[in-house]
């Protein structure tokens, strides 16, 4: 059982939840960008929640099923159509063997996660299928390759049946983002926080900063009122997923899922993981409001989200 | 000691204010006992020059358990060996020749030294690798003689040969893959620095001790080294 990639689109990759165990070597985590999405679209199919998904940024993927399946669309509204016809995101869909799934371009969103039943099938480098183009680790071939013409995408259903009557979980309102709001996201103070004063710490927290063209699976640079830290650098240390640097020109970049591991800017706080997901849904031009949330807050947050995710099927 | 929390999956460890061995021993202790003691509850750590970044499932443990955990795994800390008997003690051969050593008349210039001096100093040092990053693999140690300390390249190279041993002040560094860089390349080991499909994946970690061994051309090429621009 299979998919066929007809048109790879722009950027589109396998990821699992991610590359763990191997950061001391050097070795990014990789793994889907927004994980809200991608957790999602594994549970609406009863999937393990690591298994393996197709991470669609911006979109003109084009697939054809060749096998009848079960496939989940989270995350962006990227235009997609079954045989041309329009289907939302959030939502199971039955595919006949030699239908095609299509995606145009962004409408709300950037990024969209597709799930198969049972999950895709690849070989995992370092313990996951992540892809890391960098690093030449994941995806189909090993290598680091995003998706291209040609590929054939393995699943197997299993024992699992094919009918959607059988699966019944539906996300909850709640848990579905409107990404054509404005955003404004939860920052924890942490790393060299101290070195900035009350007053350019509030330059993060009350104005907005806009999404500029440099985004990437590493990293966010956004721009707006420049922020200076008292400290030139720092000895470097390890950034966590959603780290806000802010290197000499005042200008903050948010470490994303395929950031370095280490690094010597001044680091002012960090976003939730969650929080990097929700970023990740913007492109260029987008804009974003920060204000301080505490470390209680940022468990919270994720403690209720893993606990709908854990709500029997 | 200092534990900090980062976000809700991660927290700081800081063991030392400094650059140097003592923190690189430090960090090499820590990093052994929270991999052993918090194997449990541990998604990643990654050890640095004076710090040890440490993620954890947060269905497993929340912000105090995991700062409890690594307070207990710590306990200990002022009685850690000073001996460094306990680290590994790691030699590389490289081949320190003109045609690899792309930068060792420029340091030669700058040291005002000899090129022969330049390299008997390079390789008479034992080395500390104080952290791993920039790239899988990439690991960076020291301390250099100051003697033969020289900034980084102006302007970086756009790709700098695999196993390239270069120079950055008072540091130095194997590029374990092709990549852009601005280190004064000394030379060139014949060694994989990291190898995804053994078990041991790569060959230092943070906090092991490092002699260079200076190779002829023939052990350089018996060793299965190569003249590769890229």
């Amino acid at each position: 059982m299979s998919f066929e990639v007809v048109k790879p689109g722009l950027l589109a990759l396998l990821q699992d939840s991610g590359r763990q165990g191997f950061q001391h070597l050097g070795v990014t985590s990789g793994g889907p960008m927004d994980e809200q999405a991608f957790y999602l679209a594994n549970k609406l199919l009863n999937n393990q929640p690591k298994a393996a998904q197709i991470e669609i940024t911006f979109g003109m993927l084009s697939l054809r099923a060749q096998a009848d399946c079960v496939v989940a669309l989270t995350g962006a509204d990227l235009g997609a159509s079954i045989n041309g016809e329009s289907i939302e995101p959030w939502q199971r869909y039955k595919l006949q063997s030699g239908d095609l799934l299509d995606f145009g371009s962004p409408v709300k969103g950037l990024r969209a996660y597709l799930a198969v039943v049972g999950g895709f099938i690849v070989e995992p480098t370092l313990g996951s299928c992540a892809t890391v183009a960098r690093e030449g680790l994941g995806g189909l071939d090993g290598k680091g390759s995003k998706l291209i013409a040609g590929d054939i995408l393995n699943f197997d259903q299993g024992a699992q049946p094919l009918s959607l009557d059988s699966l019944s979980w539906s996300i909850p309102n709640v848990l579905i983002p409107d990404y054509t709001k404005p955003i404004d996201l939860g920052v924890i103070l942490a790393y060299q926080h101290e070195s900035f004063s009350c007053v350019e710490m509030s330059k993060l927290f009350s104005t907005e900063y806009k999404v500029t063209q440099n985004i990437d699976r590493m990293g966010y640079r956004l721009s707006g009122s420049a922020i200076r830290s008292s400290l030139n650098g720092v000895i470097s240390e390890g950034i966590a997923c959603g780290a806000i640097q802010i290197p000499a020109d005042g200008q903050p970049i948010v470490l994303m899922k395929d950031r370095q591991t280490i690094g010597g800017y001044p680091k002012i706080g960090c976003l939730t993981v969650l929080g990097v997901g929700r970023l990740s849904q913007t492109g260029p031009g987008s804009v974003v409001r920060f204000h301080p949330i505490d470390i209680a807050q940022a468990e919270a947050e994720r403690m209720l989200f893993n606990t709908a995710l854990a709500t029997p099927a | 000691m200092r534990i900090e929390a980062v976000n809700e999956n991660t927290c700081i460890v800081y063991l030392g204010d400094e650059i140097g061995d003592q923190s690189a021993e430090r960090v090499r202790w820590a990093f052994d006992r929270i991999s052993s003691e918090l194997a449990d509850v541990l998604t990643d750590l990654v050890p640095s020059y004076t710090s040890i970044l440490v993620s954890y499932e947060i269905d497993r443990i929340d912000r105090f358990g995991i700062k409890a955990r690594i307070e207990a795994a710590l306990c200990d800390i002022s009685d850690e060996p000073t001996d460094q008997s306990t680290a590994a003690e790691i030699l590389l051969p490289v081949y320190y020749g003109a045609e690899v050593a792309l930068d060792l008349e420029a340091i030669s210039a700058h040291a005002k030294l000899d090129m022969d001096e330049v390299v008997s100093i390079h390789s008479q040092n034992l080395y500390r690798v104080y952290a791993i990053g920039f790239s899988p693999g990439f690991a960076y140690l020291g301390q250099v003689d100051s003697r033969i300390a020289m900034p980084r390249k102006s302007t970086p190279r756009k790709r700098v040969p695999a196993g390239s041993l270069g120079i950055a002040d008072t540091q130095t560094a194997i590029y374990p893959s092709v990549s852009p860089g601005g280190w004064q390349i000394i030379g060139r080991t014949p060694c994989k620095m990291i190898d995804l499909t053994s078990d041991s994946l790569a060959r230092v970690a943070v906090g092991d001790r490092v002699r260079f061994q200076s190779i002829s051309r023939d052990e350089y090429l018996a060793l299965g080294g190569n003249f590769d621009e890229f």
